[in-house]
């Protein structure tokens, strides 16, 4: 088992599957000589060439639009978005192109197509590169969601999101692309289905994704030193949510904070408030809680970003909270 | 005409935007393929105006937009194109899928919302769809389709397959961030698409001087280094040379061409369209070149075609469009249970879960 990080584990992840399928390509900005904004494609385009590996002009509605006829042509495209915020020049091509298709042309057509971006806050780049609108996208019927927060779904989600016949967003928080830790050498595709308990607990359960995976882990080794056990499920796909194994770890726990770097007006965390009301509120021995950003975009200066994201000592006081204990 | 109009090149006015009629046999056609155009304006035509009917009856909802006036640029210009190759339309794409080969009564049950539509009903008259005719909709976002078409280019040219795609868009698109977009990743990367602009002078109710600092609409195509023409779009048989010379071209791997088709929408924008943007005269100064009546006199003139021969092609054009409607009416609705069918690829068109195994 070597030692990798989650950039290396994506740029394997894309090494892997332009090996393996002479349908896969990478366009987006900058991904072929400057290497990828985060360096994820570095060397990709010495490897493969400029065939495969495609810098395209900044003109993103076009590029991922053309990642949707490559698609319907037979292709496999990966499209690397840079960050989030520009993928909103490509919400045309997403919203009323991919996802509609199948279903607008009555099952004609599939999408199998792939979109990569980086998402989220923390490295200080402010409103226009740091937020998170994944949920925002879950919001979309037609496009599946995905948010790999370790090596192994950063190193495997990408080439069962190519086998997905219609399109995948992968969004990767790009406070992640420096995380260090070791990976099986034989490491390969996982599912994108289901939610994953990545600690397993019996006092109340810490629902999260993506970047504040590494928070809410953080947070319950805090609670576990004060006596409380709590249980952490990483959702990995934000649409389908994995309901099935959030309304296992409630019934199991009748206590939930949901832990999201999205905002929570009309967000992926009220969504999975409410659905616990609906389906577990007899269930529940406790109000619900959400640890979320601030209701700003993202500022600048560090102090102000750190208080405006969800930090692990808010994670652990919404617990104390949620079990009746006050710090 | 304002003063801004008069300095417009070459579009000046309503009198010198209508073009000026070819001069008759200066392109030699069959009389079978004259005819055959003929036929398929007609149907197209006929088509439309049933529709109109059919919308004023209830049978058809939502948005209806109507090609009349235009039939010329979409029979002119899939006459270059084969089987394989691709074909992205707008929202007023009856005409493109007819002209494809989409069957009729297929699309008169889309309009419907029929089950048995080509699009199973679901799209309606603005998404049409048809995978056996490579008709990628019918997209009702204006400009929408182009970075789908260079994509279809993009793959086509990635598997080495000779095909062209047909990208059909008005005016309106030629103001849109994505026509730009694509123009330059398309003339870039050297893509086998035919930019098709079908210029009726207006976006909506938004003159196309009210809209575009460049009337010129091939100067902008022309700034992306590509070949580009103005054509006569009242004129089939102007449309059909001007498409197969710049499809041949597409074809041979010289990177995609743009076509603005002069053209003009006989009909309101929509159904709901009080045309309070134009004066009625204009509409009957264009209607002098209607696309089918100067065809028909030029068939005539040529020894084409006669009283008779064109009496029987109105009746058959006639009897299938009924056939259509029949088609339609005895259509059924999609079961409500398959409401959310299609959203996503249904498992069985799932690869069976190979991951893991690597």
């Amino acid at each position: 088992m070597g030692t990798t990080t989650y950039r290396e584990a994506v740029r394997t992840a894309l090494t892997e599957a332009l090996v393996k399928d002479p349908r896969v390509f990478l366009m987006g900005e900058d991904v072929g000589k400057y290497g990828g904004s985060y360096a994820v494609s570095k060397g990709l385009l010495a490897e493969f060439g400029p065939e495969r590996i495609r810098d395209t002009p900044l003109s993103e509605s076009t590029f991922v639009g053309a990642g949707i006829g490559a698609a319907l042509g037979g292709m496999r495209p990966i499209v690397e978005v840079m960050t989030v915020n520009f993928s909103l020049l490509a919400l045309d091509q997403i919203v009323n192109n991919a996802a509609t298709i199948r279903h607008m042309s009555g099952g004609q057509f599939s999408i199998p197509l792939v979109i990569r971006m980086a998402t989220g806050a923390g490295r200080q780049l402010a409103a226009q590169h740091a937020h998170s609108l994944e949920g925002w996208y879950a919001h979309i019927p037609g496009i599946r969601i995905v948010a790999p927060a370790t090596l192994e779904d950063a190193r495997g989600m990408l080439w069962t999101a190519l086998e997905d016949p219609d399109p995948v967003l992968i969004f990767e928080h790009q406070t992640l692309y420096n995380m260090e830790g070791p990976l099986a050498d034989e490491a390969g595709a996982v599912d994108i289905d289901h939610a994953a308990i990545r600690r397993p607990g019996k006092d109340l359960s810490l629902i999260t994704y993506g970047g504040t995976l590494g928070k809410t882990l953080q947070a319950a080794e805090t609670l576990a030193s004060e006596g409380i056990d709590a249980e952490v499920i990483d959702l990995r796909t934000l649409r389908p949510l994995d309901m099935a194994t959030i309304l296992d770890s409630v019934k199991k726990t009748h206590r939930a904070v949901i832990v999201d770097e999205g905002w929570k007006s009309g967000s992926l965390s009220a969504e999975i408030v409410a659905r616990l009301v609906e389906h577990a509120f007899y269930e529940l021995d406790a109000p619900l809680a959400r640890v979320c950003s601030a209701e700003v975009p993202i500022p600048y200066p560090k102090h102000l970003e750190d208080a405006a994201l969800p930090q692990p000592p808010a994670i652990v006081a919404a617990a104390r909270e949620v079990v009746g204990r006050r710090g | 005409m304002t003063e801004a109009a008069a300095n417009v090149q070459p579009i000046a006015s309503t009198e010198t935007a209508v073009p000026k009629p070819d001069t008759p046999g200066r392109l030699e056609i069959s009389r079978e393929h004259g005819l055959r155009l003929l036929h398929e304006m007609l149907r197209i035509r006929r088509f439309e105006e049933k529709c109109a009917e059919l919308y004023s009856a209830g049978k058809i909802r939502g948005f209806l937009h109507l090609y009349i006036g235009e039939e010329a640029v979409a029979v002119g210009a899939m006459q270059a194109l084969g089987r394989e190759d691709a074909v992205v339309a707008t929202y007023r794409e009856h005409g493109h899928a007819l002209a494809r080969g989409v069957a009729v009564d297929r699309l008169m049950a889309e309009m419907y919302g029929k089950h048995q539509g080509c699009s199973r009903g679901r799209g309606g008259s603005m998404h049409v769809f048809d995978a056996q005719a490579r008709f990628y909709g019918g997209n009702a976002i204006v400009g929408g389709g182009l970075p789908i078409a260079v994509g279809l280019a993009l793959a086509d040219k990635m598997q080495q397959r000779p095909r062209v795609t047909a990208c059909f868009f008005g005016d309106g698109a030629v103001a849109e961030g994505e026509f730009h977009e694509s123009l330059n990743l398309a003339s870039l990367w050297k893509l086998p698409v035919l930019f098709l602009c079908e210029n009726n002078l207006y976006a909506m109710g938004t003159r196309l001087e009210r809209a575009q600092s460049q009337t010129d609409l091939a100067a902008k195509a022309r700034s992306y280094l590509m070949p580009a023409e103005p054509v006569d779009g009242m004129d089939v048989l102007a449309v059909e040379a001007a498409t197969k010379r710049a499809a041949d071209a597409v074809r041979r791997g010289e990177g995609p061409a743009f076509l603005e088709f002069r053209t003009y929408r006989f009909r309101a924008h929509s159904m709901f369209d009080a045309e309070l943007y134009r004066d009625k005269s204009e509409v009957e100064i264009w209607k002098q070149r209607d696309p089918i009546t100067t065809f028909t006199s030029q068939l005539k003139e040529r020894g084409m075609a006669t009283d008779g021969i064109l009496y029987a092609l109105n009746m058959s054009v006639a009897d299938e469009i009924d056939v259509a409607v029949q088609f339609a009416e005895a259509g059924t609705w999609e079961p409500v249970d398959d409401l959310l069918k299609d959203v996503y690829t249904p498992a069985e068109g799932r690869p069976s879960g190979s991951y893991g195994a690597a």
